[in-house]
């Protein structure tokens, strides 16, 4: 059958499953867009191509189901370049489809010619130049499949006019055929029984858990094998919700903001187990000294991440669900339990030792408290997107994460303006949960002209800014290492954030003191709109405890 | 250390790109790269020379392998191989030079393909050490201009890089 273009992009979108996408058009995507004026798949008009990116990879993370975004061409597209490193940098399926000029006018320096594949090769998974329509059908295919699959990340296709209103077969049934990329799933045998035996003899064992253990849906093997062989785990700001944080194994989040008893745990164990991490340098700290007397064994999908960062032992290629529930059978049939006794005697000692805590003083609003109201008015079961900075280190500490796909970040790039977007995409998403972005005043003002796209498209998220005033991080990193020079970053100005919330149409409240916290919260949980509370917080707060970067884990200061 | 790495890539458009790209990205050293197509005219051929300790010449391995485009990468150097460069030398030349010039030329086995009054072009093809070596030979009668590519390289004996992908 013969379809032009635009239509054979539409009827893969449909194939590939795709619900949804966000997206603002223009010259070049005329063509495409008039398919979506009549198509079952709902097109979400955002008001940056950034947010854009950022709502598809939050609907990705939130799903597990590649996010779709799609930008015109020249500015279109490079507004789409930050959303795509932060997906790329997280490991997160998202397509972007952008619109090109034509054929004909490529490298002519054409209106909003931009040379996107060029500019993005080091950002995406993968990315294409369609220069011919009988291309294009396979490219979608291959584009999905490359980015949904193994290591996933967002890939690239780029659309000339041309193409999208040239006319070609469709074809019902066609062949991915990539000679050059397969992923390895299964985990070699030997290795996994080396590794089995690693942990039936460690007498201090601690798993780390990343993102990758969330991407390849393996909480439960890992919840499995902690059980089995009584292994606290500790997760990276990725990890979040790979295992649960209120189970007695539960050490938190370990790294620069990690609690004390997961870096002390980790620095004295003699097997670390690492599940789908990368070992960034958040949570290694000064890697010389990272888990010394420790063996390591590494289990990812990449290749290219074993060895990477840090000395490995043991590494084992393939998805942790697989490996994981290999593991746990050969385990199974010799574990004696009684092996980390002492071991979880004294991990269990430096919890109760070095719990995170922080001080309270009166009627002040601390940023802790809130986190911690939160996670009770919304039973801890609300869906958390956080921005960057002091906010997101304050909702990965307070508030407990207990299943995957509930804490949605940007760990890698650490993108301010992420999260207002990703709320969006996460709520689309997921619709019947409760969506709050923890933000702050600083990030918040990086993309929150999609209050009106949440406003306009019925997406009540709910945004809680910890507005200090300050760029806040930036500013403790000045006030611990720079002499309390800040430099750059008092906020100063700000625009009355409830105002702005009635201006867009959504609802808007403010809280200064202590006792009105919780009433906002629910407020805000009650309102069918979108909603923005701001949180007058104690501006110079620091975020404890903390590792300062580039020093030995263990040597962390503040925070008890 | 040097390291020589063969590389089968899809012969598409931009793949040379993404590799050069990739090599900049992660602050690999690299020394020449050569490409061009194989037997097959669908795959070509990439032979890099990379500088550094075995923990990068993995990564580099790696990384090469993650690009999708990227068929097969393996490692030369470590059994054995052939490898040869190729150096085009403009040398000036006059009556007195011109004689040791050519015997020069000659232990070296290479081939003169230009001569005019005032100079030579030779032809040296070899194992770097020995293109390395003409050319510091040369530079007393002054070279006036050179070229060069890159080392291009295949294992010794009946082992070959093939298409199918490991790993
Ligand atoms: C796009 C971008 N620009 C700059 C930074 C550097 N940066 C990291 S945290 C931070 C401060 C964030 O301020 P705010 O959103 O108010 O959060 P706070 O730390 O005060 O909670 C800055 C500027 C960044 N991460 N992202
Ligand atoms: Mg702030």
């Amino acid at each position: 059958m013969k379809k032009i273009g635009t239509a054979i992009i539409l009827e893969s979108l449909m194939e590939e499953g795709v619900e949804v996408v966000f997206g603002i058009p223009g010259g070049v995507l005329i063509p495409l867009y008039d398919e979506f004026y009549d198509s079952e798949i709902r097109h979400i008009l955002m008001r940056h191509e950034q947010a854009a990116a950022h709502a598809a990879d939050g609907y990705a993370r939130a799903s597990g189901r590649v996010g779709v975004c799609i930008a015109t061409s020249g500015p279109g597209a490079t507004n789409l370049v930050t959303g795509l490193a932060t997906a790329y940098m997280d490991s997160i399926p998202v397509l972007a489809l952008t619109g090109q000029v034509p054929t004909t006018l490529i490298g002519n320096d054409a209106f909003q010619e931009a040379n996107i594949t060029g500019i993005t090769f080091s950002v995406t998974k993968h990315n294409y130049l369609v220069t011919d329509v009988k291309e294009l059908q396979n490219t979608l295919r291959e584009a999905f499949y490359i980015a949904s699959t193994g290591r996933p990340g967002p890939v690239l296709v780029d659309l000339p006019k041309d193409v999208q209103t040239a006319e070609t077969d469709y074809k019902k049934d066609i062949k991915i055929n990539l000679p050059g990329y397969k992923p390895t799933y299964g985990g070699h045998p030997k290795q996994i029984k080396r590794a089995a035996d690693l942990i039936i003899s460690a007498e201090r064992p601690v798993i780390i858990a990343g993102g990758g253990t969330i991407i390849s849906g393996a909480d439960e093997e890992l919840r499995e094998l902690a059980e089995l062989v009584m292994i606290p785990v500790t997760t990276t700001l990725m990890g979040k919700g790979a295992f649960p944080e209120d189970h007695p194994l539960s050490l938190g989040m370990l790294g620069m903001h990690g609690t004390r008893y997961a870096n002390y745990s980790v620095m004295n164990s003699d097997l670390v187990i690492a599940v789908g991490v990368r070992f960034s340098d958040r949570v290694t700290g000064k890697i010389e000294s990272f888990a010394a007397d420790a063996k390591i064994i590494h289990i990812d999908i990449d290749p290219a991440e074993i060895g990477k960062n840090v000395r490995v032992d043991l590494p084992i290629v393939g998805d942790a669900k697989n490996i994981l529930s290999s593991i746990i059978n050969t385990i199974k049939i010799q574990i004696k339990k009684e092996k980390t006794k002492d071991w979880l005697v004294k991990v269990k000692r430096w919890r109760e030792e070095y719990p995170l805590s922080f001080e309270e003083s009166g009627e002040t609003v601390k940023p802790q408290y809130i986190i911690k109201e939160l996670y009770e008015a919304t039973k801890g079961e609300a869906i958390i997107v956080t921005e960057v900075g002091q906010n997101q280190m304050w909702a990965a500490q307070y508030y407990l994460c207990n299943r995957p796909r509930r804490f949605i970040s940007s760990g890698g790039l650490g993108t301010m303006g992420y999260g207002l977007p990703a709320a969006i995409g996460a709520k689309v998403a997921k619709p019947d949960e409760m969506v709050f972005d923890i933000s702050g005043d600083g990030s918040f003002q990086m993309n929150c002209q999609e209050l009106a796209t949440a406003v306009q498209n019925d997406i009540p998220v709910k945004v809680a800014i910890l507005n200090n005033g300050y760029l806040g991080m930036v500013r403790q990193w000045q006030e611990l290492f720079y002499n309390r020079r800040y430099s750059g970053t008092k906020l100063g100005y700000l625009p009355d954030l409830v105002k702005f919330a009635e201006a867009y149409g959504a609802f808007g409240t403010r809280v200064t003191r202590k006792s009105e916290v919780r009433s906002a919260i629910e407020e805000a949980i009650e309102t069918d709109k979108p909603a923005i509370i701001d949180f007058r917080i104690e501006e110079e707060e620091n975020v404890f405890p903390m590792v300062p970067a580039g020093a030995p884990l263990d040597e962390i200061i503040g925070g008890n | 250390m040097k390291h020589v790495l063969a590389a089968l890539v899809e012969n598409k458009p931009g793949v040379l790109s993404r590799i050069i790209n990739l090599f900049s990205r992660r602050g690999f050293n690299i020394e020449s790269a050569a490409v061009g197509e194989t037997e097959d005219p669908r795959i070509s051929r990439l032979t890099v020379v990379v500088a550094g300790d075995d923990k990068v010449l993995e990564q580099v391995t790696k990384q090469l392998n993650k690009l999708i485009d990227v068929i097969k990468v393996s490692d030369l150097s470590s059994d054995g191989m052939v490898g040869r460069g190729l150096a085009l030398v403009k040398v000036s030349v006059d009556r007195e030079t011109m004689g040791q010039i050519i015997e020069i030329s000659d232990i070296f086995r290479t081939k003169i393909i230009d001569v005019s009054p005032k100079s030579l072009i030779i032809e040296v093809t070899g194992t770097d050490e020995k293109i390395m070596a003409f050319i510091d030979l040369m530079r007393r009668f002054g070279i006036k201009e050179m070229a060069q590519t890159g080392l291009i390289a295949l294992a010794r004996g009946a082992k070959a890089t093939t298409i199918k992908k490991e790993g």
